[in-house]
């Protein structure tokens, strides 16, 4: 199964968007945190990196991130964790990652799949 | 080309200068931080460079691109925010165009790779108001002034920190399309921007130790045209 790990600044806004959006993905979804960094607000390579080892079983892995430095690190880490196949969607995070866990509990869901349905997120409005 | 150990000693000793420097600059760079960021670059980098010069000693054996490419990864692992990929990140990337060597070539090479990791990591271009308007014009210089000029790499290296100088100066007018200060808009414009200046306080360490290595002292001149002259 393809997993998920979620890059925010914030380490609780990470684990809350999570936990969201592993009730849409029925339960089964991978979905792992990676927020914050050492001082508390700010993302870490590090932190990004053993999120991916430990969302991957071998499938692959797609990266949920915030802004600014959420996705250089989550960038380096990808390049550190050479073992890991693993892609950024360029999508909300929140969205986003409701999105790519609803697709990563679909038996034909690739890294491609659950990038495009995160993407998806996009257009999306919040009032019609 | 100098001897291997004469090479690692000059990454080691310019890795301690540029740490010391940047703990005497810690709070100004901060202040500029505060001003238009998030008030951590000073601190941030203070700490990565003086992670990174407590590993001295596990340097002592290494080839000198193998410590190049652990300062970055201590870098990486220590700065935090936005600065650990992009000075981290880009030291380990340019670092294995110093495999061969550090000598005036492979320093051309290390400083092209440096900005274009920098530039495609973070995206920014000259005029946004960051490292990059500082690093630009000292690249550029550094490469025209050795390869086109035959400078001598000191002189070529004196020459690129007062480009740098003169890039950390514009950033002040100008407002920032990247970063967080980009969040600012209008608000960011009269702020130097911190990025640029850690910039040039790493370059001029560079040429500090340069010039205790290559044995000579050169006169910078930001403004003049046939800036650097060599003192007798």
């Amino acid at each position: 199964m393809i997993g998920l790990v979620v890059v925010s600044h914030s380490a609780s806004a990470a684990e809350g968007i999570a936990e969201v959006a592993a009730q849409m993905g029925g339960g089964n979804a991978r979905i792992v945190p990676a927020g914050g960094d050492e001082d508390g607000i700010g993302t870490s390579p590090d932190r990004i990196r053993a999120g991916l080892e430990e969302a991957d079983d071998g499938d692959g892995v797609v990266v949920l991130v915030d802004l600014g430095s959420a996705v250089m690190n989550t960038e380096l880490a990808i390049e550190m964790a050479a073992d890991v196949n693993a892609a950024i969607a360029d999508a909300p995070i929140l969205e986003g990652t409701l999105n790519a866990a609803v697709e990563t509990t679909s038996k034909k869901a690739t890294i491609q799949s659950v990038v495009d349905r995160a993407e998806e997120a996009r257009e999306y409005r919040k009032l019609n | 080309m100098a001897d291997v150990d004469t090479q690692r000693e000059a990454v080691l000793e310019a890795l301690d200068n540029v740490s010391t420097r940047l703990t005497d600059e810690k709070s100004y760079l901060t202040d500029l931080d505060s001003a238009i960021g998030d008030a951590d670059h000073g601190s941030n980098m203070q700490r990565g460079f003086s992670k990174a010069a407590e590993k001295r000693d596990d340097f002592s054996e290494m080839e000198p691109h193998e410590v190049v490419k652990n300062i970055g990864t201590t870098l990486i692992s220590n700065v935090g925010g936005a600065s650990g990929p992009l000075y981290g990140g880009s030291i380990m990337f340019a670092s294995q165009e110093l495999e061969g060597g550090i000598t005036t070539e492979s320093s051309v090479a290390f400083a092209e790779a440096y900005l274009d990791k920098v530039k495609d990591r973070g995206g920014a271009q000259v005029g946004s108001k960051t490292m990059v308007d500082a690093l630009v014009p000292a690249v550029h210089t550094y490469k025209k002034s050795v390869e086109q000029d035959d400078l001598p790499p000191l002189e070529a290296l004196a020459k690129a920190v007062d480009a740098a100088e003169r890039g950390v100066a514009f950033t002040t007018p100008i407002k920032a399309l990247k970063g967080r200060a980009s969040f600012l808009d209008w608000r960011s414009v009269g702020h130097q921007d911190p990025g640029a200046t850690s910039t040039l306080f790493i370059m001029e360490e560079l040429l500090a130790t340069a010039e205790e290595y290559l044995d000579g002292d050169v006169v910078r001149d930001a403004r003049a045209d046939n800036a650097v002259r060599r003192d007798e």
